[in-house]
C-alpha cells in the first residue's frame, strides 16, 4: 500500500484503462428500470426513499402539531375532542421519534456513508432495502390507525398502568407496541448495516484517525441503538404479553410494578434522544469546515467527546423519573450524570465556534442553519442542565417547560442540522443546488416561528401548565402565551412549505448527472458519483483527501485509483481491517431482487395482523416471510471466485470465512443485540424481586439436572460440528441436528418442569418472569434451529463445505449464544430464588 | 393571588427554595448563551486577533471542557442542598397527614380527626396555615402526580407505591393545583385546590367536616334527598348520615360547602351541579358516573338544591 497515491505522481492503476471496463461497471450497477425500481438494493436509490419516507412522516406529525396548537390558541377550545387529541399528541411524539427523527438520521447514514468512504455500498445492500421497506409500510399502517380511531392514547411513552388492558382495551396500544416495536427492529437492522459498514468497507488508507466526523457519528449511534433498543423492545414484549395473556409485569397487586416500564423505557429513551442528536452533530462537523474552508478543530476532542456522550447517556435514564419517589442517593447520582453529559455536547459548541474563527464562514443557507441550531441546541442544552437540578425538575417535570425543552434540543440540535444537511448535500444528489433565497427565507421562517412558539411554553410550563392536556381554563395567564405560540407553530409550518417548494423546483435526484462540488469540500462524497460511487476507489492519506490533493477528483474519475471496473463481472466493494482500513477482501455484493422486498411487507402484514388478532392469517404471511427469507439467503455466500487484482499490485481474495468477512461482524452485532436485550430481561427479573420479594418461592423447584445435560450435550456437539466440517458430512449433520435438538429439549424441558410445579404465568409477577425467560429462550433457539435447517439444506446442495463455510460460522456463533443464554437463565430462574430464599 | 398555579407565586418554603434556584438558573443560562452568542459573533466578524484566540484549541478546552465542569459542580452542590433543605428535613411532631388518593379524574382526599376516625372528602384540600403538612399519596388506578406548584414541587401517585409529600402554607389563601402525569381520558381536567386557614377557623372546619351531613332543612330539599336516594346515587356516593354509602365516587357530605365542582373545574353553581348532574359525559368526557336523565326538571332543581344545601 505504500506504492500508493503519493506526491511522486504514482497511482495503483495505469492509464489508459482497458477498453469496455467503465461500461462493464456500469452495466452491473444498472438499476432496475421503470417501475421495478422498487426491487433495487443499492444505498444510493434507498437512500433517497428513505429520506423521502422520513420527511414525509416530519410533515405527517408536523401537520399533527399543527392541529395541537389550534385547539390550544384560545382557552376552553371545542375544535378537538379529548379523545382526539390525545391520539394526536401520541402519535405526534411517537411519529417525529420512531418514523422520522431516527430513520431520518439513519437514512442520511445509508445515503452518505458509502460515498463519504469511498466504499460501492454498504456491505448488506438487502438487509438496508429490507429495514427501508419494513418501515415504509408498518409506518404508513400504523400512521393510518389516526383515521379510523384506533391510533393509541397513552402518550409516546405508554407508561402503563394506563396502558394496559384494563384501562385502555382496544387495539390502540397493540397498534402500538406491535408496530414500533417492530419498526425498532429495522432500526437495529439499519444500525448494523452500518456499523460493519463504517468499520469493514472504507477506502484504503483511511485510517480510524482520518475517518470523517460523521462515519464517527453514524458508528456511535449505531452502537447505542444496539444497546439502548433492546430494552425498549423488551419492554414491549413484556406489556404485549401483559395485554394478551395477563402475564401481570406492571400490575402492582400481583407483584408486578409499574415503575419497571419507566426503567427499561427510558434506559432506552434518554440514549434515543442522543441517538438522534449525534449524527446531526456529525453533520454539523461535516458542513462547518466546508463552509469555512478550514479542518474542524479538535478534531480528536470530538471523537472523544462522541464516545463519551454514547457511554454517559446510558447513565441518565432516571432523570424522567426524578418526581417518582426514588430516594435522594439515586436522585443525586443521575442529576450529576445528567450534568456530565451536557459537558461533551458543550466541547462540540466551542469546537464548532473555533472551526468558524479558524476559517472564513460564507454565509450560506446551511451556514444560517448551522447558526440558527447553534443558538437553539445551546438554550436547550442550558435549560436541560436546569431540569437536571434535581429540585426545579420537580418543578418543571411533566410541563410545559419541559415542552419547550426538548423540541429546542431535538428541533435544533436534530431538524435544523438535517434541513442545514438537505441544503449542503443537495448538490451531491441532485442536478441543481437547491436555492439559496428560498432556504435563506425557510431559513427566517423556521427560526423566527420557532422561538415565537416554543421561547413561550417556557413561560407558560412555570406558571403551571401540565402537558398533555387536550384544554385549559382563562384566566390562570395562559391565554397570551398559549396564542403566541400557535402563531409560532404556523410561522414554522411556512417555513417547511418553503423547503417543500424548493424541493419540488429545484430537487432533481440523478445518480449521474449530480451538480457536483459546488462548496468545495474535502471528503470523499463530493467525487463525482454515481450508482457505484466513484469510478475507482482513492487511496486516502488525509483527512480532507479533496484538499490534500486537489488533482484527486479527475484521477479517481479516470480510473487511476483501486478498482476501476469490475473484477468477477458483478457488484463489488473493497472490504479493509477495522482500523487501519488495509485492504482485505473483495465482497460480491448483490444486485436488485423481490425476495427481501417480499419478506419486508410480509413481515409488515405479520405484525399488524397480530395486532388485530388475525392469528392465522398472520402465521400464513409468517410463512412466507421465512420462504422469502430463505430464497433471499440462498444466494448469498457464492464460492470463490479467485484472486482479484485491484491496483497496486494488491491482489484480493474474493472469499474469505471466519472473522475476516463482514457477515461474521454482522453477526457479533447481532449477539450483541440479543445480549442486550437479555441483559434488560435480567435487570427487569431482578427489579421485579427488589420491589416484591414475598412472590419469589421460598422453597425452589427441582434442580434443573436434565436441561443442563442438554446444553452440555449441544455444547459438545457445536465443537464436533465445527471440526467435522471438513471431514465428514454425515456426522457433521448428524452432530448439528442433535446439539440443536439437544438445545430445543433442555429449553422445554425446563419449561415443563417449571408447568408441572403449578406455577402458571399469570399468577404474579415473578411468574411471568419465570415464563419470560422461556419465551426469550424460545426466540433463540427458534433461529438457531432455521439456521440450522438453513445449513443442512446448504450441505445437501454442496454449497457449504471446509472452505465454503460462512453459513456454518454465523450458526455456530448464534448456536454458541443461545446456549450461554439457555445457561444464563437456568442459573437467574433456579440459583437466583435459592439464593435469595 | 386566588388560584394561582405558578411557581413564580411561592408560598410555602419548598416552593419559595425552589424559586430562588430557578432565578439562579436562569440568570446563569442568559449568562452563558450571551457568552455562546458573542464567542459566535466574534468568530465570524472579530478582529483577526480574536478570532485567533478563539480558534485555538485551548479556546475549545477551556470554553468546552473547564468551564462548564466548573460551573456545573457548583450548581450541583446547590442543587443538592436545595434537595437536602426540602425534602430531608423531617416533619414538624405536630404534623397533619392527609391521604390523598388519584383516581381518573379526581382526588380522594382523607382526613383524621383527634380520634384516628378518617373524614372522606374529595377534590378540595383544607389545611392550616403554618403547620406542616404530610399528604400521603396513592393512586387507585394508573399514575397520577399531584401537583400544587404555589407550595412545592410535583410527586407521582403509583399503584403499589405510597409517596409523601410535605407542604406548609405561609399564609391563607387558594392554591390551585392540577394532575401532572397524564392519566388519560380528561386528564386535563383533573385539578384541584388547596384552600390554607388559619389554625382556629381550620379546626373547626375540621369537626364540621366530620360531623354527619346536615340534615333536609326545607321540603324541596327532603324531596331532593329522597329522588337521591331513589335514584340509586347512593351506590357510588357516600352522604354520612344517610343511606347513601357507595365508595366509587366522591363523597358528597359536604359537597355544598366546596368552591369547584368535577375537581375543580367548574364552580359549583346550582347551574353546573345540575348540568353535571345530566350531562356530565359531556363536561368530563369518560368520567365513571352516568348521565341521569330521569329526573323531571323539577326533580332536578331539588336533588341539586338538597345537595346544595350540604354545607
Amino acid at each position: 500500500m505504500t506504492r500508493a497515491a503519493t506526491a511522486t505522481g504514482e497511482y495503483p492503476n495505469d492509464l489508459p484503462r482497458p477498453e469496455g471496463e467503465l461500461e462493464r461497471l456500469e452495466a452491473a450497477w444498472e438499476l432496475p428500470k421503470g417501475w421495478r425500481i422498487v426491487t433495487a438494493v443499492n444505498n444510493t436509490v434507498i437512500g433517497y426513499f428513505y429520506i423521502a419516507t422520513a420527511f414525509g412522516f416530519f410533515v405527517l406529525a408536523g401537520i399533527l402539531a399543527l392541529l395541537m396548537r389550534t385547539q390550544l390558541a384560545v382557552p376552553d377550545n371545542t375544535f378537538l375532542g379529548q379523545e382526539t387529541y390525545n391520539q394526536i399528541f401520541t402519535m405526534h411524539g411517537t411519529v417525529m421519534m420512531f418514523l422520522f427523527a431516527v430513520p431520518a438520521v439513519e437514512a442520511m447514514g445509508v445515503l452518505l456513508l458509502p460515498q463519504m468512504l469511498g466504499a460501492r455500498d454498504l456491505p448488506f445492500p438487502r438487509l438496508g432495502a429490507f429495514a427501508f421497506w419494513a418501515y415504509l409500510i408498518g409506518g404508513l399502517v400504523f400512521f393510518c390507525t389516526l383515521f379510523v380511531g384506533l391510533a393509541p392514547s397513552g402518550g409516546w411513552f405508554m407508561y402503563p398502568p394506563l396502558t394496559s388492558e384494563r384501562f385502555s382495551p382496544g387495539v390502540g396500544a397493540d397498534f402500538w407496541l406491535l408496530g414500533i416495536g417492530f419498526i425498532e427492529i429495522s432500526a437495529i437492522a439499519g444500525a448494523i448495516e452500518i456499523i460493519v459498514g463504517v468499520l469493514r468497507t472504507r477506502a484504503p488508507g483511511m485510517t480510524l484517525d482520518r475517518m470523517p466526523i460523521f462515519a464517527w457519528t453514524m458508528l456511535v449511534f449505531a452502537g447505542m441503538v444496539v444497546f439502548a433498543f433492546p430494552a425498549v423492545i423488551l419492554a414491549t414484549i413484556l406489556l404485549e404479553l401483559e395485554r394478551a395473556f395477563d402475564w401481570p409485569f406492571f400490575i402492582a397487586e400481583r407483584g408486578g410494578d409499574p415503575l419497571l416500564w419507566q426503567h427499561l423505557f427510558w434506559f432506552f429513551g434518554h440514549p434515543e434522544v442522543y441517538i438522534i442528536f449525534l449524527p446531526a452533530a456529525g453533520m454539523v462537523s461535516m458542513i462547518v469546515p466546508a463552509m469555512a474552508q478550514t479542518s474542524m478543530v479538535g478534531h480528536r476532542l470530538i471523537v472523544v467527546a462522541l464516545i463519551a456522550t454514547g457511554f454517559f447517556s446510558f447513565g441518565l435514564w432516571v432523570h424522567h423519573m426524578f418526581t417518582t419517589g426514588l430516594p435522594a442517593l439515586s436522585l443525586g447520582f443521575f442529576s450529576a450524570a445528567s450534568m456530565a453529559v451536557s459537558v461533551p455536547s458543550g466541547l462540540q459548541v466551542f469546537a464548532w465556534i473555533a472551526t468558524i474563527a479558524a476559517g472564513r464562514l460564507r454565509l450560506t443557507a446551511a451556514s444560517l442553519f448551522v447558526l440558527g441550531f447553534l443558538f437553539i441546541f445551546t438554550l436547550g442544552g442550558l435549560t436541560g442542565v436546569m431540569v437536571a437540578m434535581v429540585p426545579f425538575d420537580w418543578q418543571a417535570h411533566d410541563t410545559y417547560f419541559v415542552v419547550a425543552h426538548f423540541h429546542y434540543v431535538l428541533v435544533g440540535g436534530m431538524v435544523f442540522p438535517l434541513l442545514c444537511a438537505f441544503y449542503y448535500w443537495a448538490p451531491a444528489f441532485s442536478r441543481r443546488p437547491l436555492s439559496e433565497r428560498m432556504g435563506k427565507s425557510a431559513f427566517w421562517l423556521i427560526f423566527i416561528g420557532f422561538n415565537v412558539a416554543f421561547f413561550p411554553m417556557h413561560i407558560s410550563g412555570l406558571i403551571g401548565m401540565p402537558r398533555r392536556v387536550y384544554s385549559y381554563p382563562a384566566g390562570l395567564g395562559w391565554d397570551l402565551p398559549n396564542l403566541i405560540s400557535t402563531v409560532g407553530a404556523f410561522i414554522v409550518a411556512a417555513g417547511i412549505l418553503v423547503v417543500l417548494a424548493d424541493f419540488l423546483r429545484n430537487l432533481r435526484p440523478t445518480l449521474t448527472k449530480s451538480a457536483g462540488d459546488v462548496w468545495k469540500g474535502g471528503t470523499l462524497e463530493w467525487l463525482e458519483n454515481h450508482t457505484y460511487g466513484a469510478r475507482s476507489v482513492p487511496h486516502v492519506d488525509s483527512r480532507e483527501p479533496l484538499w490534500t490533493h486537489p488533482r484527486m477528483s479527475e484521477d479517481v474519475k479516470k480510473g487511476r485509483y483501486y478498482l476501476p471496473g469490475t473484477m468477477t463481472g458483478g457488484r463489488e466493494t473493497i472490504v479493509t481491517s477495522p482500523v487501519e482500513a488495509v485492504p482485505q477482501y473483495l465482497m460480491r455484493l448483490p444486485g436488485p431482487g423481490w425476495p427481501h422486498l417480499i419478506a419486508a411487507v410480509f413481515t409488515a402484514a405479520f405484525f399488524l395482523l397480530l395486532t388485530v388478532k388475525a392469528v392465522a392469517l398472520a402465521l400464513a404471511c409468517g410463512g412466507i416471510v421465512i420462504a422469502a427469507m430463505i430464497a433471499w439467503m440462498w444466494s448469498s455466500d457464492p464460492a470463490s471466485a479467485g484472486e482479484a487484482d485491484i491496483g497496486a499490485g494488491i491482489s484480493l481474495p474474493t472469499y474469505v470465512a471466519g472473522p475476516t468477512h463482514p457477515s461474521w461482524w454482522a453477526m457479533v452485532v447481532v449477539l450483541l443485540v440479543a445480549g442486550a436485550l437479555y441483559l434488560s430481561y435480567v435487570f427487569g427479573y431482578l427489579y421485579l424481586w427488589t420491589v416484591s420479594p414475598a412472590t419469589w418461592p421460598t422453597t425452589p423447584i427441582s434442580m434443573p439436572s436434565w436441561p443442563v445435560t442438554c446444553l452440555i450435550v449441544s455444547g459438545v456437539a457445536l465443537a464436533a460440528a465445527t471440526r467435522l466440517l471438513g471431514s465428514s458430512r454425515l456426522l457433521f449433520a448428524l452432530a448439528l441436528a442433535c446439539g440443536i435438538g439437544a438445545l430445543l429439549v433442555g429449553l422445554a424441558l425446563d419449561a415443563w418442569t417449571q408447568w408441572q410445579s403449578g406455577l402458571r404465568p399469570s399468577a404474579s409477577g415473578y411468574a411471568a418472569m419465570v415464563y419470560a425467560n422461556a419465551v426469550l429462550q424460545a426466540q433463540i433457539a427458534g433461529v438457531v434451529t432455521a439456521m440450522g435447517a438453513f445449513t443442512l439444506a446448504r450441505l445437501v446442495a454442496g454449497r457449504l463445505d471446509a472452505d465454503r463455510r460462512v453459513v456454518f460460522d454465523n450458526l455456530a456463533l448464534l448456536w454458541g449464544y443461545a446456549i450461554g443464554e439457555a445457561a444464563l437463565g437456568l442459573l437467574l430462574t433456579h440459583g437466583f430464588p435459592r439464593v435469595a430464599g | 393571588m386566588t388560584g394561582l398555579q405558578s411557581m413564580f407565586a411561592p408560598m410555602g418554603p419548598e416552593a419559595a427554595l425552589i424559586a430562588d434556584l430557578a432565578a439562579v438558573l436562569f440568570v446563569g443560562a442568559a449568562v452563558v448563551l450571551t457568552i455562546v452568542v458573542a464567542a459566535l459573533w466574534f468568530a465570524m466578524l472579530g478582529s483577526s486577533a480574536a478570532r485567533r484566540g478563539l480558534a485555538a484549541e485551548r479556546a475549545v478546552i477551556v470554553g468546552g471542557i473547564v468551564f462548564p465542569i466548573v460551573a456545573l459542580a457548583a450548581l450541583l452542590a446547590y442543587g443538592l442542598w436545595v434537595m437536602r433543605a426540602s425534602v430531608a428535613s423531617p416533619a414538624a411532631s405536630n404534623a397533619m397527614r392527609i391521604e390523598v388518593t388519584g383516581e381518573q379524574w379526581w382526588w380522594r382526599v382523607a382526613y383524621r380527626d383527634g380520634d384516628g376516625r378518617r373524614i372522606e372528602s374529595a377534590n378540595e384540600i383544607r389545611i392550616p396555615v403554618g403547620r406542616d403538612v404530610v399528604l400521603t399519596l396513592r393512586s387507585a388506578d394508573v399514575i397520577h402526580s399531584f401537583w400544587v406548584p404555589s407550595l412545592a414541587g410535583k410527586v407521582d401517585m403509583i399503584p403499589g407505591r405510597v409517596n409523601t409529600l410535605k407542604i406548609v402554607a405561609k399564609q391563607p389563601g387558594v392554591y390551585r393545583g392540577q394532575c401532572a402525569e397524564y392519566c388519560g381520558g380528561a386528564h386535563a381536567l383533573m385539578a384541584l385546590e388547596v384552600v390554607a386557614l388559619p389554625e382556629a377557623e381550620f379546626a373547626s372546619w375540621l369537626a364540621a367536616e366530620g360531623a354527619q351531613a346536615t340534615d333536609a332543612a326545607g321540603e324541596t330539599e327532603r324531596q331532593g334527598r329522597e329522588l337521591f336516594l331513589a335514584a340509586g346515587c347512593g351506590a357510588c356516593h357516600a352522604i354520612r348520615g344517610t343511606r347513601a354509602d357507595g365508595r366509587i365516587g366522591p363523597d358528597l357530605t359536604r359537597v355544598g360547602a366546596r368552591r369547584q365542582i368535577a375537581a375543580a373545574t367548574l364552580p359549583a353553581t346550582r347551574e353546573n351541579l345540575a348540568r353535571f348532574i345530566v350531562d356530565g359525559q359531556h363536561l368530563k368526557p369518560g368520567n365513571g358516573m352516568p348521565p341521569f336523565r330521569v329526573f323531571s326538571a323539577e326533580e332536578l332543581s331539588a336533588v341539586v338544591a338538597y345537595l346544595a344545601s350540604l354545607k
